[in-house]
């Protein structure tokens, strides 16, 4: 087992690299449309919180080939599907985050915004989201990395990206491909996981925090 | 166009509060129940009672954090319901507990929130803050740019007064604002409260269920309990003529009338010019305060004279003087 395949085949790397950040992207984009609704419903109405997060943790149970597997009468192949099992997937991390940092914020600091005379949207804006944040991210930081390592399974259905290698390199037996294709995966959810730590330090609600530990 | 700018002859009355009832959906009994009061301007109004009274309700219906199944309640003469909500609360400072600050937000945003809200342009929000930060005792150079975990309880508090006062309202309302406070920072708060209401006159509805900080605050203490008022009156007639066995317990906590009992009447009172002497009801000079107190306000009398051990007249004991002494802060008094 050796590095030649990532070194000789860098531009092919990149390339996959490249389409692997696309598929997540566009997965987690459709699973955000879903999941900020949900989120916020479920914090308006805790009753459903149960309810809902149960139904998106048997969603996550169903084990991924099984999954891609269904979705080929209706989908087809390729990249559709493959979005659709991501944007599902995602779902628990998402929602049961964005529930946890909305109702987690003080509830103090929200009757002060309505007791000062903010209106909904203002007490939503200014102050419900920008205390949530930090949580927001987190979990948008969980769902993006797991993400990323659920998607080289989905190059079984021919959804492109970093997976190929793997499914390339155990089908034509070259341990080198195989690698190259680990080393990508880990070092882009790495990455992203890094970066959105960053960001999420940089909110305004996790700096307050920070500077008064110091 | 706002309604509550009415400059003009301004109405007498501050807040009032027409058989308001409240009944939340899943209590039983109702948190207020057929409350009328009315609060004068400018005066300092203390809602006390155990926790349930009702007092916290009263309050919060006031800027409409909760609205009345029935009854009318005006600020500044007009029916709060027909203001749109955020224009009324604009226009009321409002002060809570755990401070309420927004912790995301440094002290001079969290100042600036209503002044925003308003659409204050930036040179008037800052020189305003500096202000206010002048007037809770908080030298804006250090405290501007820190945020409010950066703070101690009692500073964070008097950022929270600052923010209520950032518009200038007319009417403030402050529930428990001092009750997560120890001691010490509480009373030093309570004189600085009292301190700036003299200095702006604003009209002050104040909860707590704390009989000492009532009378060290209160222009007037408004004693509640099951949704209703169960005697209202200034401080010293709450504590020295409560109207029954509930307000007695309740004012039995208090230290202020084991203070005036403590206290020799001669201690306060003002010297007699000879010659000028009205005829009026005498007592020996060392009689403790309580019990002068309780001679005036017995014969509804604004002074006593006291003599000395020759049957002289010594001096006079204002009704004022003795106010002035109970709402007198316990560690002051002490040393």
């Amino acid at each position: 087992m050796n590095f030649d395949y990532l070194i000789d085949h860098r531009d092919e790397v990149l390339r996959l690299t490249w389409e692997h950040i696309q598929l997540c992207a566009l997965a987690i984009a459709l699973a955000l449309v879903f999941a900020i609704p949900l989120g916020v419903l479920i914090t308006a109405y805790p009753r459903l919180r149960v309810s809902t997060l149960v139904i998106l943790g048997a969603i996550y149970t169903i084990p991924s080939l099984a999954f891609l597997a269904f979705l080929i009468p209706p989908v087809g192949l390729g990249r559709q599907p493959a979005v659709i099992v991501l944007a599902a997937y995602a779902q628990l991390a998402l929602v049961r985050n964005f529930q946890a940092g909305l109702s987690g914020v003080d509830p103090n600091a929200l009757e002060a915004s309505y007791g000062v005379g903010m209106t909904a949207w203002q007490s939503l804006t200014r102050v419900r989201l920008p205390l949530a944040l930090p949580v927001l991210i987190a979990g948008m930081r969980i769902a993006i990395v797991s993400t990323i390592s659920l998607a080289t399974v989905t190059a079984w259905i021919n959804a492109g990206g970093l997976g190929s290698l793997l499914f390339d390199g155990i089908a034509f037996n070259r341990p080198s491909m195989i690698l190259a294709g680990t080393v990508a995966i880990s070092a882009l959810a790495l990455g992203v996981d890094l970066l959105l730590r960053l960001v999420e330090r940089m909110t305004p609600a996790s700096r307050a925090l920070h500077q008064a530990r110091t | 166009m706002n309604k509550l700018d009415g400059q003009h002859n301004p109405p007498v009355n501050a807040i009032e509060y027409d058989r308001v009832s409240k009944t939340y959906p899943n209590g039983s009994r109702s948190a207020v129940s057929d409350l009328s009061l009315t609060v004068e301007r400018g005066k300092f109004v203390v809602l006390l009672g155990p926790s349930g009274c009702g007092k916290t309700t009263l309050l919060k219906m006031t800027n409409r954090l909760i609205e009345p199944n029935s009854g009318t309640i005006r600020v500044d003469g007009i029916d709060i319901m027909s203001v749109p909500a955020p224009e009324l609360r604009r226009r009321i400072g409002y002060v809570i507990q755990q401070t309420g600050l927004f912790p995301h937000m440094r002290v001079e945003d969290n100042i600036a929130v209503v002044p925003k809200l308003l659409g204050w342009d930036k040179r008037r929000t800052s020189a305003r803050i500096d202000e206010l930060l002048h007037l809770v005792g908080l030298p804006p150079d250090a405290y501007r740019r820190r945020y409010p975990a950066q703070l101690s309880g009692g500073e964070q508090q008097r950022v929270g007064l600052a923010r209520a006062l950032a518009v200038n309202p007319d009417t403030m309302l402050m529930d428990e604002p001092f009750g997560a406070l120890d001691a010490i920072t509480r009373s030093k708060l309570q004189l600085e409260l009292r301190r700036i209401h003299q200095e702006l006159g604003q009209t002050i509805v104040f909860v707590t269920h704390d009989i000492d900080e009532a009378v060290r605050l209160a222009d007037d203490i408004v004693i509640m309990r099951g949704g209703r008022i169960v005697q209202a009156g200034d401080p010293l007639e709450i504590v020295t003529d409560p109207v029954d066995e509930f307000v007695s317990d309740l004012v039995g906590a208090s230290d202020a009338l084991r203070r005036l009992s403590l206290i020799e009447a001669r201690t306060i009172a003002t010297p007699v010019h000879a010659g000028e002497l009205p005829p009026l009801e005498m007592r020996p000079e060392t009689i403790d305060v309580r019990a002068a107190l309780g001679v005036m306000l017995g014969r509804g009398l604004e002074r006593i004279a006291l003599t000395g051990e020759d049957g002289d007249v010594t001096g006079i004991l204002e009704l004022d003087a003795v106010r002035t002494v109970a709402r007198t802060h316990p560690i002051e008094a002490t040393v």
